[in-house]
């Protein structure tokens, strides 16, 4: 989806400054969100490109507010009530008693998590297709805006690149994100330059991305 | 400007997390001490410190870093590291010709296993922006600058690889040993945005 997320290329964010004594989680609540934004995957019976979508789904405000951990946070909380292991507004209202405010929490709904099947764990898969395209070739990326998710950022759509690398093959997150099935793929590393991304004026260099191979028409 | 989709009293993520982490905890679907399990994992076991072993033994032993290049995943397996976020990790080689650098412009995927959890500065918007597009401006606005014959590659993690840097090794480190080097290599050159300097 074109949305907050697809940050590659955009403009007006500034500089970025290293801080060399920064702690691993630099206040509590990051450490117990990023604790409980890894459980919330199983919890609510759906996957890591889910969880990926979910961070996409959220509004631009929500997305930047409390930077990645709070991202985390609302992302987790969206993913739980999907699946209905809480009531639409259940976390709000139990942090606002938890702040001593006198509000009544909504009743449990019905769970209804996803169904749909895996081919095994983690998102690595072999298939038997032969892959598509070669090392070495030439391909366009694919110009398509889809309405949910991918893993094709904006900055690559409709640019020609040459393949450098197969990859092992995987499941592809545009389906899994949505539980719809695996449709593993096999993945290539596409290489672009930057004249082709971002115009003739652009400072030398090259950039790598991984592709699956719908993403991609020969040319 | 996008009004914000809360109201102005809409609690603080540390009360909400709580909340979070209590509906939770009543249902059983969540237990504290695992949440602690992972909590202290990240802090504790997984880091650079990981990483860094790859890179020191990688620069001492020519074999280990031929497996390394070649197969990432089976060569840090040999040290014992691997897990989530390390499903497939590719190793780049940084020469004084070829630079690499590492970025996820959709969310910020990193080499967990290698390097644990990602600095804030790889989550920054601005960093997830603009690195794929002026990198050499960028880093020498992070405090690395490259020389101009030095071409630069980009490597977007946008599936399952992770990319993981292979520094340069320094000048004058002949005599070091292998934990020696290993504590001169910075988190921040196994991403890319720095050298390690002896």
């Amino acid at each position: 989806m074109d949305g907050i997320h697809d940050m590659g290329g955009m403009q007006g964010w500034g500089t970025v400054k290293i801080d060399p004594k920064e702690p691993v989680f630099s206040e509590d609540w990051h450490a117990r969100t990023f604790a409980l934004g890894l459980m919330s995957m199983g919890v609510s019976g759906t996957n890591l490109d889910a969880f990926r979508h979910s961070l996409e789904r959220l509004h631009p405000m929500d997305y930047l507010g409390n930077g990645y951990y709070g991202r985390w946070l609302s992302c987790a909380e969206q993913l739980l009530v999907d699946s209905g292991i809480l009531a639409p507004g259940a976390v709000e209202a139990r942090a606002r008693r938890i702040d001593g405010q006198d509000v009544e929490e909504p009743a449990d709904v019905e769970t209804h998590k996803p169904e749909y099947e895996r081919g095994g764990a983690g998102s690595l898969r072999e298939i038997a297709d032969t892959p598509k395209f070669k090392v070495g070739q030439r391909v366009r990326a694919s110009t398509i805006r889809k309405s949910g998710h991918t893993r094709l950022p904006a900055y690559i759509r409709g640019h020609a690149g040459v393949i450098t690398a197969l990859r092992p093959a995987a499941v592809l997150p545009d389906s899994t994100a949505h539980f719809t099935g695996e449709d593993a793929q096999h993945v290539y590393t596409v290489e672009f330059t930057s004249a082709e991304l971002w115009g003739d004026d652009a400072e030398p260099s090259t950039l790598c991305i991984d592709l699956f191979e719908s993403y991609m028409e020969p040319l | 400007m996008t009004d914000h989709p809360h109201p102005d009293d809409y609690p603080s993520p540390q009360l909400r997390v709580e909340a979070l982490e209590a509906l939770l905890v009543e249902r059983e679907l969540v237990k504290t001490e695992m949440l602690d399990g992972f909590i202290s994992r990240y802090v504790n076991d997984v880091g650079p410190m990981n990483g860094a072993k790859v890179v020191a033994k990688a620069w001492v032993d020519p074999e280990f870093r031929k497996r390394l290049l070649e197969n990432g995943v089976e060569a840090c397996k040999e040290l014992g590291f691997g897990g989530p976020q390390g499903e497939h990790i590719v190793v780049v080689e940084n020469t004084p010709e070829q630079h690499n650098v590492v970025v996820c412009t959709l969310c910020s995927c990193y080499p967990w296993p290698l390097l644990g959890l990602p600095p804030d500065w790889y989550k920054d918007p601005a960093y997830r922006a603009r690195i794929v597009r002026e990198p050499r401006k960028l880093l020498g606005e992070m405090g690395l600058d490259l020389p101009e014959k030095t071409k630069i590659r980009v490597w977007d993690s946008s599936a399952e690889n992770r990319y993981f840097i292979l520094p340069s090794r320094p000048e004058n480190t002949d005599g070091l040993s292998e934990e020696e080097l290993a504590l001169l290599v910075s988190r921040d050159a196994m991403v890319g945005v720095a050298v390690v300097k002896a």
